[in-house]
């Protein structure tokens, strides 16, 4: 496969955001508040987990420069990340995790169908596979944010809270660079711009219901996708999941 | 002498799938492809869910039974497409599954009954279960849990 630079960051950009979030829902296993919770997000993150080594695979093969999907997932440093800002985030609480897990995977499905369309046969033959387990994720996520915002006092104000400080996270999710007018172009992903209608008209019905209010503003946390500037959040998770691979490097079991 | 590939389906019938013993791996429609290429035996794996740490085991294990029958080179190739679908699993694996006590698919997107006591009135605790590939469900007749291989 020729290396086109565009389409390798591409797919960083898809598998670091499956490979962060992945790896932050992980980070809840033994943790949650209940059992059937702990089990649900245990197989969400290894869903995600799942994808990340199809998609930085199929990155590996297109860059050719012999770094494997574990290489790119374990040996890059914080600036070469390429995931959202959005996935970066910490857990806070458990209605804090679902909300970030709810604006994503709501953009994470449409992104998903669009590309089982892509030109590029490999990455609509991923889109195809994972777009099935990702409809799971929106299902389970969606009815969450319903149950806890329409809840108690208690739990409708940790999730407006939790709206409040991760919607200026979304835009990002929809923002376009050079990048993406090349696989636009190609025919190999959907312009990001053309999402956020279908985006905006699923979780505005989802939040309603969850009696939660979107806040005014478009303000927009920018720079994760791009690799411009993350959050000071992603430096101390890589520390975490990279440890074994720095400090054992090339260990394998 | 190469064996036929009729034969060789049916050893591959014969290996468990990992997580759920009862049902082989070509019970759960994940063999997509059993081929001589000269003299390699080439075996098309699907995964079920992409991060199924069950994969791996089952390429193993279908490499192992074939190499005691005899069956040295082969190469096993895995295949994300057409993605799995529940849609593969087998007759005979929905009977077993039924048996086990895990409710086999269905595609009103619900166990038909509860694979303890037949009951129907039924309950979906989560989504998501002790496996990627099954749901947590509770039969409100015999109050017991039970494990839904649910649609993909």
């Amino acid at each position: 496969m020729a290396h086109d630079p565009d389409l390798f960051e591409f797919l960083c950009r898809m598998g670091d955001n499956t490979l962060v979030l992945g790896h932050r829902v992980s980070e809840w296993c033994g943790f949650a508040p209940v059992l059937e919770e702990d089990i649900a997000l245990a197989n969400i993150a290894l869903d995600l987990i799942g994808q990340t080594r199809m998609w930085l695979g199929l990155a590996d093969e297109v860059e050719g420069a012999g770094r494997s999907a574990d290489d790119l997932a374990m040996l890059r440093d914080v600036w070469d990340f390429r995931n959202v800002l959005l996935v970066e985030q910490p857990n806070g609480d458990f209605g804090q995790t679902m909300m970030r897990q709810f604006l994503f995977d709501a953009w994470h499905l449409r992104m998903l169908e669009a590309l089982t369309t892509s030109t590029n046969t490999r990455i609509a033959e991923i889109a195809a596979k994972a777009v099935k387990e990702v409809s799971y994720h929106v299902e389970r996520s969606s009815g969450t944010v319903i149950g806890l915002g329409d809840g108690t006092v208690e739990s409708h104000s940790r999730m407006q809270a939790a709206l409040d400080l991760l919607w200026p996270y979304v835009g990002e999710l929809f923002s376009t660079d050079k990048v993406d007018v090349a696989m636009t172009q190609a025919g190999i992903a959907p312009d990001p711009a053309s999402l956020r209608a279908g985006f905006d008209a699923y979780v505005g019905g989802v939040l309603a219901e969850a009696m939660l209010t979107i806040p005014d503003g478009d303000f927009a946390h920018k720079g994760g996708k791009t690799g411009f500037r993350h959050s000071e959040h992603l430096g101390h998770m890589l520390t975490q999941m990279q440890w074994l691979q720095r400090a054992y490097p090339g260990s394998s079991w | 002498m190469k064996p036929q590939l009729a034969e060789i389906w049916d050893w591959l019938d014969q290996v468990p799938d990992p997580e759920i013993p009862v049902i082989s791996v070509v019970d759960l429609g994940i063999v997509r492809e059993v081929k001589w290429a000269g003299n390699t035996l080439e075996v098309a794996l699907t995964p079920t869910y992409s991060g199924c740490p069950a994969t791996s085991i089952i390429a193993l294990d279908v490499e192992t039974a074939l190499r005691e029958r005899g069956v040295d080179a082969v190469r096993i190739r895995t295949q994300i497409s057409p993605p799995w679908t529940t849609d593969w699993l087998s007759e005979k694996g929905r009977a077993r599954l039924q048996e086990y006590g895990i409710a086999p698919p269905h595609p009103a997107g619900g166990p038909e009954k509860c694979p303890r006591c037949g009951g129907h009135t039924l309950t979906r605790i989560s989504q998501f279960g002790s496996t990627p590939c099954k749901a947590h469900w509770r039969c409100d007749d015999c109050l017991e849990p039970f494990d839904y291989f649910k649609c993909i």
